[in-house]
């Protein structure tokens, strides 16, 4: 083992004896795509991979959840995630305390967590599995993934996304990019939605002021 | 190196048998068009394409010209975040590894995620050999493994097989290893998609440990990148106890914040996506969070040979993106199988000589598998100049073979570069086609040809000289230049 | 002006009325053509098929005979993408560090004929008449290893009587690839068949491109074929003019292969 390491390494320096050591490029990539409606752009994109996207208000949240839920049987929602969203009647909630089997997943229709950064140009939601997102398994194992998004948290386009995640990465958490359901284009390059993951993906955003009345896009 | 694909044919033969096969040549045009206008569409919205193609290149060409450096990050950073790292020379040497570990968990089973690395090395084979079934996750490679059929495409390995045929090998093989494919099975893709979610979830929810790549690895951070669109990745990398990500050393990026041009590049080259619809990142172990077992091996396998060649180095900067495939006029109409390899098309035609040495007949004949048209070079995302790497392999090839008793091919070289030295000698040469020329007089062309020349002759009628070379009117005309 | 023509050696054997065409269209915009006897070969063929020592003498030649001139010309994409892109690195290859440099330094002074009209003389209307249906080939070096773009397409939209057509899949390779299309007969034929197939769509009475190996390859399929499309270099259809067909010439006198 440590000659297989020993070895590989004297490989790659031998290799490279001579050669010339490209210098580590500067950080300005492609262009930001800056677009005056940051959240319209999200919920165009997020339409465009057949997903569901409804603009909320702060205050319509629950009700929009328990919408997005409706004819559902049992959801798991992660420890963190707040208790006014699920204020609605109705709604069969289990808790996660990181006790719950695939198996048991595997018999529970639904899963609804928030986010951590949103990204418009792509329709990309990204989950950093903070306490109000939950362990990664929530968010694969039921078939219908309801996910609260904030305004605040979009961002234009993949650069700035990364800037916004770089301190979860740092301190070990893992990422879930999410960009519509599941889907495969396997077959003779016809995409089809749904395969492994949620074949259900209902966005949620959620506008930044609070005073006004629920409105949906 | 590979335990799959040995005794494979030159190109050539491989091609002609492709050719033939029609059903395959409509499935290969239907879609590689498809996704190469998918591809086209969603470049063209994004400003300033080509800065990030620059900007991935730098990025790379730095990581490999210090691959030395960043490696043992990498190794510190996964070690720190609770991985166990290994090192693999090549191919024996990480099935060794994978087998061990896998056998060291008691189980007898692994599923696996979409990974070209360990397809490179053989490792099912390996693990087949060690009495570990080993489930392939993505539909395409479900579609191959229960075909018992080869990859022929890095993005969609069963591109060359239609929804039919599909069907029919769902409703054959599924029965034999698990859920059987359900009765009444129609053709319809989300219907074989449905058959292969029930068929694999059982196996997802079982299996102890996940074998899979990665696309990319952060030296800063430790971190694993897997780009997919199913969900398998996910179901592999977040269900099991034990995973094992299998890594060649060309995937390490230096930092997180490197991924920005990469998520940018790879799914609109790729599947022709703004983005792929499930990424996955993870550092070592998450407490609480998916595999409590995590290890990385470090794979070689020839990687440093390429590095060592101070031109074909560039081609490890390739994030398998397959949109050369895709473009590729010669991979269009004879598929993937032909290059025996993993890597079919531009980038296999350049990578598997580089990887594997020009030994074998299918590796010699690998470089002269394309027109040298540059289609390939203008859609990488990491403007690998594939084009200029194959004319550096064919100048190896022939290298390699000089000293011996030359070929037919190697005397006519040599005697065509001797005339064309002096313009006196092309002259006389020239004489000899004018002379030629006048004696075939007034035909307009050459039929059927003997020999080798009946290569050209079979489909193409062949020119006749003109009883006048340039040079001889422009004497005649305009004296001595 | 004055501009060293460098045939080919392709040309100047099989097809010497494309360079006769290039010096006609040269002379009619008041440029002096010169042409070094002592010219032969760019040594693609032997680059390309891997004979890098062997094509080593033959970028030495080009060099020492082409280096002096301002501006040289070339009826052929392929040769002059050849020596543009490829002279220094042969000479680099074969460890001949100083030469790569002449050559690179020369290679700039190097055009394709459709760069030297437009970008050097700043023409597109050379003055030539083609009453013909007409389809263009944009040949792969031309298109990618040169990035000619339209200049072809501009210097034939103004040429008078042209009913010019659009190739369908024009920047599809023809599947030439010079020791391609033997080395790898069967895919060559391949590509070349459905280009051929996409010329005959237009119904064009003529196929044009700036390199006559392409154009071999192409007409040799469709002459096979029996499809009754001339096949004629972009050199040739810029020199014509209305005395060409004044005296009621056949295309075939003037377009013969």
């Amino acid at each position: 083992m440590i000659g297989s390491r020993q070895e590989m390494l004297g490989r790659i320096t031998a290799a490279l004896d001579g050669a010339e050591r490209a210098p580590a490029p500067g950080r300005r990539h492609g262009a930001v795509t800056s677009s005056p409606d940051v959240a319209a752009l999200f919920v165009e994109r997020v339409e465009d991979y057949r997903a569901v996207v409804e603009r909320v208000a702060p205050a319509g949240v629950a009700a929009a959840v328990a919408d997005a839920l409706a004819g559902t049987g049992q959801v798991v929602v992660p420890p963190g995630l707040p208790r006014d969203w699920l204020a609605a009647d109705g709604v069969d909630v289990v808790t996660d305390d990181g006790g719950l089997a695939a198996d048991d997943l595997d018999r529970i229709d639904a899963v609804v967590t928030a986010a951590a950064v949103g990204v418009a140009t792509t329709g990309t939601i990204v989950l950093d599995h903070g306490p109000d997102q939950g362990r990664r398994a929530l968010s694969l194992v039921p078939d219908l993934h309801v996910c609260v998004v904030h305004e605040s948290q979009l961002v234009g386009d993949v650069p700035e996304s990364i800037t916004r995640l770089r301190d979860a990465v740092v301190g070990g958490r893992p990422l879930t990019w999410i960009s519509g359901p599941s889907a495969t284009s396997d077959i003779e390059l016809e995409r089809v939605e749904g395969v492994h993951g949620p074949r259900r993906l209902h966005v949620l955003l959620v506008s930044d002021g609070d005073s006004t009345p629920r409105a949906r896009a | 190196m590979s335990g799959t694909f040995i005794g494979m044919p030159a190109f050539p033969v491989a091609a002609r048998e492709a050719l033939d096969n029609a059903q395959q040549r409509r499935n290969l045009q239907h879609a590689t068009q498809t996704i190469r206008d998918k591809r086209a569409a969603v470049v063209d919205e994004v400003d300033r394409w080509e800065e990030l193609r620059v900007a991935g290149a730098a990025i790379k060409d730095h990581v490999l010209t210090h691959l030395d450096g960043y490696l043992v990050q990498l190794e510190e950073s996964l070690t720190r975040a609770g991985a166990t790292v290994h090192w693999a020379r090549d191919a024996e040497e990480a099935n060794r590894i994978v087998t061990a570990l896998a056998r060291e968990t008691g189980t007898d089973e692994v599923v696996k995620v979409k990974s070209m690395t360990t397809q490179e090395i053989g490792l099912n084979e390996a693990l087949e050999d060690a009495g570990i079934h080993a489930w392939e996750t993505d539909l395409a490679e479900l579609i191959v493994q229960l075909g018992r059929d080869r990859p022929s495409h890095i993005l969609v390995p069963a591109i060359h097989r239609n929804r039919a045929e599909i069907r029919e090998i769902f409703l054959r093989e599924m029965g034999k290893v698990g859920t059987p494919a359900p009765e009444g099975l129609t053709s319809a893709p989300h219907e074989l998609a449905e058959s292969a979610r029930r068929h694999l979830r059982e196996k997802f929810l079982r299996a102890k440990v996940a074998i899979s790549g990665a696309n990319f690895a952060v030296a800063e951070t430790g971190t694993l990148v897997v780009v997919e669109s199913e969900g398998n990745g996910r179901m592999c990398l977040t269900l099991p106890e034990t995973l094992i990500s299998v890594v060649g050393i060309e995937k390490v990026l230096p930092t997180v914040a490197d991924l920005d041009v990469f998520l940018k590049l790879l799914p609109r080259s790729s599947t022709g996506e703004r983005m792929n619809p499930y990424t996955s990142t993870w550092t070592g172990v998450t407490p609480g969070d998916g595999p409590q077992q995590v290890h990385v091996v470090l794979l070689d396998n020839g990687r440093s040979d390429a590095l060592a060649d101070h031109v074909g180095r560039q081609a490890l900067r390739c994030i398998r993106c397959s949109a050369c495939l895709n473009v590729c006029p010669v991979y269009e109409r004879v598929g993937g199988h032909a290059y025996g390899s993993v890597y079919p098309g531009p980038i296999g035609a350049v990578l598997n000589p580089q990887l594997r040495g020009t030994e074998s007949p299918v590796d010699k004949s690998l470089p002269y598998a394309s027109s040298l048209c540059g289609a390939c070079f203008d859609v990488c995302p990491v403007r690998i100049e594939i084009p200029d790497l194959l004319v550096h392999l064919r100048t190896r090839v022939v290298d390699e073979k000089r000293g011996g008793l030359p070929s037919g091919e190697q005397l006519a070289m040599k005697g065509a570069s001797w005339m064309f030295a002096e313009h006196t000698r092309w002259e006389r040469a020239q004489r000899g086609a004018e002379l030629g020329g006048r004696v075939l007089g007034k035909k307009d062309s050459i039929g059927r040809l003997p020999g080798p020349l009946s290569a050209w002759s079979d489909a193409r009628d062949a020119p006749i000289p003109p009883g006048e070379s340039f040079r001889t009117w422009w004497k005649r005309e305009r004296g001595q230049g | 002006m004055r501009v060293a023509l460098f045939a080919t050696c392709f040309n100047d054997t099989m097809w010497p009325q494309t360079p006769k065409a290039v010096v006609t269209v040269l002379e009619r915009l008041g440029v002096t053509v010169e042409f070094p006897l002592e010219q032969t070969c760019c040594g693609q063929m032997f680059t390309n098929t891997g004979y890098a020592r062997e094509a080593l003498p033959l970028v030495e030649r080009f060099a020492d005979v082409f280096g002096a001139y301002d501006a040289v010309v070339a009826p052929s994409g392929s040769c002059v993408g050849s020596i543009r892109h490829q002279h220094g690195t042969v000479a680099r290859g074969c460890a001949r560090p100083a030469l790569a440099e002449r050559a690179e330094a020369g290679a700039r002074n190097v055009y394709e004929l459709s760069e030297l009209l437009v970008d050097v003389l700043g023409v597109t209307d050379v003055g030539a008449t083609f009453p013909h249906r007409v389809t263009y080939h944009p040949t792969c070096h031309s298109l990618r290893m040169l990035r000619v773009a339209d200049k072809p397409l501009r210097l034939l939209r103004a040429v008078r009587g042209i009913d010019l057509v659009e190739l369908p899949g024009a920047d599809q390779c023809c599947g030439f690839g010079g020791t391609f299309a033997m080395k790898n007969a069967d895919t060559s034929v391949s590509m070349g068949s459905d280009k051929a197939r996409h010329v005959r769509e237009t119904e064009a009475e003529v196929l044009v491109a700036g390199d006559n190996s392409c154009l071999a390859h192409i007409g040799g399929l469709l002459h096979r074929q029996r499809a009754g499309v001339r096949v004629l270099h972009l050199a040739e259809v810029l020199a014509s003019t209305e005395r060409d067909f004044a005296a009621d010439q056949e295309l075939g006198a003037v377009a013969s292969r």
